[in-house]
């Protein structure tokens, strides 16, 4: 447990220190939703329309920007290897790894839902979906993602397969997760049956992910 | 006093400590006018009490273009002549930019709310402000991933002067395209089309905003010339504890 906690720490601590990326993440949310609009045109309707949309797009994407570096840094650095020999199990390392993870860039992506949403003409009651459902969907995109940044430290250059090999399995997720907040908005679906659909998905992901990742790294690295 | 002058960064404290009070109090000054002047300014006959959002949204824009200005004479500094604070100056002058950028795109939206109907719309001067937005971040977030200030300020200097394009694109965006914000209406040709009781307190706002400015940039190029020197003693340190 000691353990655990002290490399959730740490990598908390280093991704806001000098070079890690945890806000970069959200500036890249942010160019991404100011770009859509420049592409599909100003009309406000339109973009109301398909906001909740662009918005899980957008997080899509920048959950999966900093992730190859999640266990390439510490393989550069050695402490990848002090991990595997260490005496708490791996599923539980890669899972307290992956916890950090999703607090340092996939948290302030809800955080900055708020203001995006009114560049893109969202009502509070929109906002507000869009906002819980990636409060609860964005931890699966990190925990699904830690089985590609595992593959990206095993082998040389997995860094550009890691999207191609993760974006596939988040579409579940992308597909309960904007139905779910798109229900709010136009109706007359119902919020409560998506939502928990995305919430079972969250949870499988919490178990399957770490333990992927965990085997990936141990047959990768003898 | 030439500018080489203040090249060395000792002579650059002294200097900074001597005129900080004295511009902090012109700072005051300047706000407790342009704050009366505002307050006392008539409503305007269509906007009502709204307009007086003016006296914080253009100053704040002016000086968040100002700034990307001073950041891109500050990167020629670095580049060309080399000026070992131009990089200081520009490193300090960042976040508060980036500030005065997202208080002019805040107090914007809530004088659009009232007056447009909405708070954000995407026309070219608004979205053109935006993008200096996150130029600022994209120039802060840089200057965060390089470790040694001196390596990143290269950088960072080119980034800048590429970024300063932007600059003339806001200023002419609303005579270029067709938008909601309104035209220029205080430096135009043939004069300006505000009233006088509304361009004095303007004027008295914009002179406080800069003495601000001037300000926090001063007393930031002082922090972070410290900061770089406790960096530099920390090093130091850690060398001799090897040795």
């Amino acid at each position: 447990m000691m353990a655990l906690r002290a490399i959730l720490l740490r990598d908390m601590r280093l991704a806001v220190r000098v070079g890690g990326g945890a806000l970069i993440g959200v500036l890249f949310f942010l160019v991404v939703v100011t770009l859509i609009p420049l592409a599909v045109g100003p009309n406000l309707v339109l973009l109301k329309r398909i906001g909740p949309a662009i918005l899980w797009l957008g997080a899509l994407l920048a959950s999966l920007l900093a992730l190859d570096r999640l266990f390439a840094a510490d393989h550069e650095d050695g402490s990848l290897d002090l991990i595997l020999m260490g005496s708490a199990p791996l599923e539980l390392t890669v899972a307290a790894k992956g916890l950090a993870h999703w607090i340092t860039t996939g948290l302030p992506l809800v955080v900055a839902v708020p203001v995006l949403g009114l560049l893109l003409d969202l009502d509070p009651l929109a906002i507000g979906a869009v906002a819980l459902t990636l409060l609860v969907g964005t931890p699966a995109i990190t925990f699904i993602g830690l089985i590609g940044a595992a593959i990206a430290v095993v082998l040389r250059r997995g860094g550009l397969l890691l999207p191609v090999l993760v974006l596939p399995l988040t579409v579940p997720v992308l597909i309960f997760g904007v139905s779910a907040a798109e229900a709010v908005i136009v109706g007359p679906a119902s919020f409560a049956t998506p939502f928990t659909i995305l919430c079972a998905l969250t949870l499988a992901s919490l178990v399957i992910g770490p333990a992927a990742a965990a085997a990936t790294l141990r047959h990768g690295l003898d | 006093m030439a500018l080489i002058d203040l090249a060395n960064p000792t002579r650059f404290l002294v200097l900074a400590e001597r005129v900080l009070p004295w511009l902090m109090a012109a700072t005051l000054f300047a706000f407790a006018i342009g704050l009366t002047q505002s307050a006392l300014a008539p409503d305007d006959y269509q906007q009502g009490a709204t307009v007086k959002i003016m006296f914080l949204h253009v100053p704040s824009a002016w000086l968040g273009m100002f700034c990307w200005g001073l950041m891109s004479v500050a990167a020629l500094g670095t580049l060309v002549w080399r000026h070992p604070l131009a990089d200081v100056a520009a490193k300090a002058a960042a976040p508060i930019g980036a500030a005065f950028t997202f208080l002019c795109l805040f107090t914007g939206a809530m004088w659009g709310r009232p007056m447009w109907g909405t708070y954000w719309v995407w026309d070219a001067r608004l979205t053109s402000e935006l993008i200096l937005l996150i130029m600022y971040f994209g120039v802060i977030a840089l200057w965060r991933t390089v470790e040694n200030p001196s390596d990143a300020a290269r950088v960072v200097a080119i980034v800048t002067l590429v970024g300063a394009i932007d600059l003339p694109i806001i200023k002419f965006s609303v005579d270029w395209w067709n938008t909601l914000h309104q035209p220029e209406s205080v430096f135009r040709m043939g004069g300006p089309t505000i009233d006088k009781s509304l361009l004095v307190p303007l004027f008295a706002m914009v002179i406080a905003f800069t003495l601000l400015f001037v300000t926090l940039h001063i007393a930031a190029m002082r922090n972070e010339i410290l900061r770089r020197r406790v960096r530099g003693m920390l090093m130091l340190q850690a060398r001799g504890q090897e040795a």
